[in-house]
């Protein structure tokens, strides 16, 4: 117990004085994640909103695998990302596994999902109470497909942010493609799970501690999100 | 009655050389949906002056006929003819609706204007003018950036009813535009739709209001079971109802 103590305190000043090590690794984290989310919302924006708005045999095929790719374990998609990189693999000559580059991928392949899904939700909701009046004023499909989403774009800012909780709060698929290399590709949730097993208690609990806050704030984020569109009736 | 006092804007590019639209025929007109024949081989022939009202009780099949009219549902049979040609894009252009549920896009009242004639296709160097005189029509100048979503229920069926007024259309159809408002909203509308018809559009608006249709109507359509039960000048249909139906619904009876 008086370990555990002492480590807490460390891990207090390792937060507290802004230990380079520790902030190299949140930094690397929030880095891929956020970039992982930014080019998954590139994707998972239109493709969402086309689902809602375009009919074409397979679409409820298609909806049906993006519902239960929201559930992709992390490691499966770390698996799907090394089997492209590896060097026997179809990608292999780019030689990008055990990069951050690797890392992004494969959080973008979780978070696509969250963010196409939640997309296409939120738009065919809207187009219920929109399709006469935009087919009224002779809107394209293409012009449907805009004009939800720029109307949905509150609701849309919370997929984001559900998409980031999750690329943050993952270990499997960065740690199978990126490989916790010092320095190079250490996250927060891998650098917890080694320097636990390591015994260095402190620096995965100062680690855990950001984690913790980091998810604190994503979801202060959403609720603050979610208000603000209330007051504006955008929700 | 008959003639316009200010003739429709001709300058519109989508209007030139295009023959005008009326008089709209509808021919053996039936809808079917779920095993329910909701419009009932429906022969009617709308002239090109005032105010057209359709009127009868619910489940008449008022909304359903509009919808068939502005072209948001294709018949199951019959045919509907705008000056003798079937519609088609670029005559469904000439035309907006207003709907009984305000339909307001999350952006502000000025926003949901421009989006419209965006919508359109009106050159962005002529929308700001466009959206400043709707906003004036309406009252809503100083409201302008306000969500569109939060304002009253006045006020969001006056900006539903100038933002289809924006487009400048040739026909304007409305369902039930006043049916959830208090008086002095559906005052504001009435004005609104007797100054438009007055600058020649032809309105045709869906009430089971008795009151607003004496109000607005110079021709009458009486639905009742999705048939044209009667189809006269207003002063006729209001005077002489020659059916039972309609002398009933106009002395304010159930119709059953």
């Amino acid at each position: 117990m008086p370990d555990l103590i002492e480590a807490f305190h460390t891990a207090l000043r390792l937060i507290a004085t802004l230990d380079p090590g520790l902030i190299e690794i949140v930094v690397l984290s929030l880095q891929v994640s956020l970039l992982a989310v930014i080019l998954a919302s590139l994707i998972g924006f239109p493709l969402g909103g086309a689902l809602a708005v375009y009919r074409f045999p397979g679409r409820g095929a298609v909806t049906a695998i993006l519902n239960a790719l929201m559930g992709l374990p992390p490691v499966v998609a770390g698996l799907a990302i090394y089997l492209l990189l590896s060097n026997a693999g179809p990608l292999g000559v780019l030689q990008l596994l055990y990069t951050p580059t690797a890392m992004i991928a494969a959080q973008m392949l979780l978070v696509v999902p969250i963010v196409g899904a939640l997309t296409r939700q939120y738009c065919e909701d809207l187009l219920e109470e929109y399709d006469e009046q935009l087919r009224s004023l002779g809107a394209s499909p293409r012009e449907v497909t805009a004009t939800l989403l720029w109307d949905g774009r509150y609701r849309l800012l919370t997929a984001v942010l559900a998409g980031f909780g999750r690329a943050i709060a993952e270990v499997g698929a960065v740690m199978i493609v990126g490989g916790n290399i010092d320095h190079v590709t250490r996250t927060m949730t891998t650098a917890i799970a080694l320097e636990t097993s390591k015994g260095n208690i402190a620096l995965a609990l100062a680690l855990g501690l950001v984690l913790l806050a980091t998810a604190f704030a994503v979801n202060g984020a959403l609720m603050g999100v979610r208000r603000f569109a209330l007051r504006l009736a955008y929700a | 009655m008959l003639d316009p006092t200010s003739p429709p804007d001709l300058s519109n590019a989508s209007v030139d050389g295009a023959s005008p639209p009326l008089p709209l025929e509808l021919r053996g007109l039936v809808y079917e949906t779920g095993g329910k024949r909701l419009i009932d081989n429906i022969d009617a022939r709308i002239e090109e002056r005032g105010i057209t009202v359709i009127m009868g009780p619910n489940g008449a099949g008022k909304s359903v006929l509009l919808r068939l009219m502005h072209g948001l549902i294709p018949p199951s049979r019959g045919e509907i003819l705008w000056a003798g040609r079937r519609a088609d894009r670029e005559l469904a252009r000439r035309q907006a609706m207003v709907f009984q549920k305000p339909v307001l896009l999350r952006r502000s009242a000025a926003g949901n204007i421009w989006h419209a004639l965006g919508l359109r296709g009106i050159d962005w160097s002529e929308r700001p003018a466009r959206v400043e005189e709707a906003l004036r029509l309406a009252g809503l100048e100083r409201l302008a950036a306000v969500p569109a979503r939060t304002l009253s229920g006045g006020e969001q069926q006056r900006l539903c009813l100038v933002r289809a007024l924006s487009l400048e259309p040739e026909i304007l159809f409305l369902d039930e535009p006043t049916a959830s408002l208090d008086p002095a909203s559906t005052l504001l509308i009435e004005r609104l739709l007797i100054k438009a018809q007055r600058q020649g559009i032809k309105v045709i608006v869906v009430t089971h209001d008795v009151g607003q249709a004496r109000r607005l109507a110079q021709d009458v359509i009486f639905l009742h079971h999705g048939r044209v039960i009667e189809h006269g000048p207003a002063k006729v249909f209001f005077d002489q109802p020659r059916s039972e139906a309609g002398r009933a619904f106009i002395a304010g009876g159930l119709v059953l």
